[in-house]
């Protein structure tokens, strides 16, 4: 801070005076526009009801637990293997979906090939396919008598009721997150970047990673985030590829449901909290991470 | 020499050889991850014939499925499509204290996992649960039923048209709005005449997704519904229970009306965004809706 005279008197005064201004257009924009009080109302009541009441009633039942007993639950050595499970699987299909999001939304940007439309518009249906549907049509494919399950399996590799298939499930209910995110950021890219490169003689792979991929890096990690958070909270396509053997196959997802299905009320409160934890974590997350994407989208 | 110079210099990853691996390489695992579970529900339908595939869907317990499920969406839809143009309206139209905090809480089923909301759900009206006791002894009836299975369906379709109608409504400002009513227009008539008109179809985006997501959704809904046969079986329950019972077929025949929805969906979805739905960036809610207001070009 530059050493300006700021006498306290005329730095209130100017603060004064601009707060009132701003009270004042506040004001003349309250009166303006009708309809807040129902509007408010009736969001304020249904968010209320539908939302912050029954994580509410989660988190009081968790907490009313007593720490010795949540921690007992939730650090058993079954519930740390489908964390285990969970995490890692979610990581795979991530890694899986940032490579293969980041290769088709480039082919949708950058090729003219017939059916680009088409292909552009399927990118969604893991969103718009229920997720018991896509359960069982993974697992199909890939049992060991499936169209891709066979070759797999004759080659030695099983994929359903393995932790691979989780992967499967996983990375086909969050294919359009990185899609989605880096393809408005291809299509805004400046050609000329890539020209300047060329023009100093860098070859398509030094432009690629020194160029390009610094400027997608934001939409990237927001994809990254939103698709492994999508993978962490995934049930329905899971739970049918899965084989859902405690400690090997066993999502957390399922373990809560296990839970509830033997009326074991408080473990599968403990267990569903620290999922709505994890949840919260990765809000926050990939909110950071859109954050700093739009910033980079939006300027452009 | 002079011929090549008028070309622009091809772009990056160019190469032909290069572009054709590509193409093939991704498209091929377009076919794998995103085609074929479409083909493979199709061919499992039709697996032992049409009679079959036609009994299947008649069967009484399947149309109690599909009932069932219209009607959960017959509910829950005009309700979330409510709270979403009334949220969107007080967030975008008006100035009040908790405006971020509201949008994220909004925004918050979409981070939660369904089984999580499944479960909360049982302790705010299971037995076990706050309200559970005094519902018992009211008689009234909420989980295993179809107000559990609606409830359940409205968390975790409760931003979908919000998120749609929020950044859209805030990049179109108030202007309008206070044109219309400083002329006289009572609030309804500005919402109907002026708001409506410039938000249909994201309006309509919005309400399709939610409907798609409220027919499929099955983790929440397992949870709270108990999967009472021809009773509290809504149809993406209904093709567990058939799968389970080693009736793919079936079960595949079910399935494939969910994945017709899909693809009614999809088409939509694609018609609407030459409508200019869904094109506009979305703010993420921590963020702050303030940062990102596009420029306006003169």
């Amino acid at each position: 801070m530059a050493a300006v005279d700021t006498s306290p008197d005329l730095v209130a005064a100017a603060g004064g005076k601009a707060a009132a201004q701003k009270k004042a257009a506040r004001a003349v924009r309250r009166r303006v526009l009708p309809g807040l009080p129902l509007a408010l109302g009736i969001t304020l009541v249904y968010v209320a009801i539908v939302v912050v009441l029954p994580l509410a009633a989660l988190i009081f039942k968790a907490a009313s637990l007593g720490p010795a007993d949540y921690w007992r639950i939730i650090s058993s050595d079954r519930a740390f293997a489908s964390y285990r499970v969970t995490a890692l699987c979610a990581l795979a299909a991530t890694v899986f979906n940032l490579v293969f999001g980041m290769a088709l939304a480039w082919v949708l940007v950058r090729y003219r090939f017939p059916g680009r439309r088409l292909v552009d518009a399927l990118v969604d249906l893991p969103f718009a396919l229920p997720t018991a549907v896509a359960g069982i049509a993974l697992t199909t494919l890939f049992a060991a008598n499936g169209w891709f399950g066979a070759p797999l399996a004759a080659l030695g590799i099983k994929v359903a009721y393995t932790p691979l298939g989780i992967i499967v499930a996983m990375s086909f209910t969050s294919i359009p997150f990185i899609v989605r995110t880096v393809q408005p950021v291809l299509e805004e890219l400046d050609p000329a970047l890539e020209e300047a490169g060329q023009t100093l003689g860098a070859s398509d792979l030094a432009i690629f990673t020194g160029v390009i991929l610094p400027l997608l890096t934001p939409a990237l990690l927001a994809g990254v985030s939103l698709s492994f958070a999508r993978s962490l909270g995934e049930f329905g396509a899971i739970i049918f590829i899965a084989g859902n053997q405690p400690f090997s196959t066993e999502i957390t997802a399922l373990l809560a449901f296990i839970r509830l299905e033997e009326y074991d009320y408080p473990a599968s409160a403990a267990i569903a909290s620290v999922m709505l934890l994890t949840a919260f974590v990765m809000l926050a997350v990939t909110n950071l991470m859109q954050a700093r994407a739009l910033r980079y989208t939006v300027r452009g | 020499m002079s011929h090549s110079a008028r070309r622009r210099p091809p772009r990056v990853g160019d190469n032909p050889l290069f572009r054709r691996a590509l193409l093939a390489v991704v498209l091929l695992l377009v076919a794998v991850m995103i085609v074929a579970p479409l083909v493979v529900i199709a061919v499992e339908a039709f697996s032992r014939g049409v009679s079959y595939f036609a009994a299947s869907i008649t069967d009484p317990d399947t149309r109690h499925a599909i009932l069932l499920t219209v009607i959960t969406a017959l509910i829950a839809v005009p309700i979330n499509t409510a709270l979403g143009v009334a949220a969107a309206w007080a967030i975008t139209k008006h100035d009040f204290p908790g405006k971020r905090l509201l949008t994220v809480i909004i925004e918050l089923p979409f981070s939660v996992s369904p089984i999580v909301a499944g479960v909360a759900y049982l302790f705010v009206y299971g037995l076990q649960g706050l309200f559970g006791p005094a519902l018992q002894a009211a008689e009234i009836k909420i989980l295993f039923a179809l107000p559990g299975i609606v409830l359940a369906s409205m968390f975790v379709t409760a931003p979908f048209v919000a998120r749609e109608l929020i950044p859209l409504m805030q990049a179109q400002g108030r202007d309008l709005e206070e044109a219309a009513t400083s002329l006289g227009a009572s609030g309804w008539r500005t919402f109907f005449s002026v708001t409506l008109p410039n938000i249909k179809w994201a309006l309509l985006y919005g309400v399709v997704l939610c409907n798609s997501r409220v027919m499929g959704e099955f983790g929440a809904v397992s949870v709270v519904s108990g999967n009472i046969r021809g009773q509290t079986n809504t149809l993406p329950l209904h093709i567990e229970l058939l799968y389970h019972d080693y009736n793919a077929a079936g079960s595949f025949a079910a399935a494939s009306i969910l994945a017709g929805l899909a693809i009614v969906t999809l088409v939509v979805k694609v018609a609407l965004e030459r409508q200019g739905a869904g094109r506009v960036q979305r703010p993420s809610a921590l963020a702050g809706a303030d940062s990102i207001v596009p420029e306006v070009k003169p």
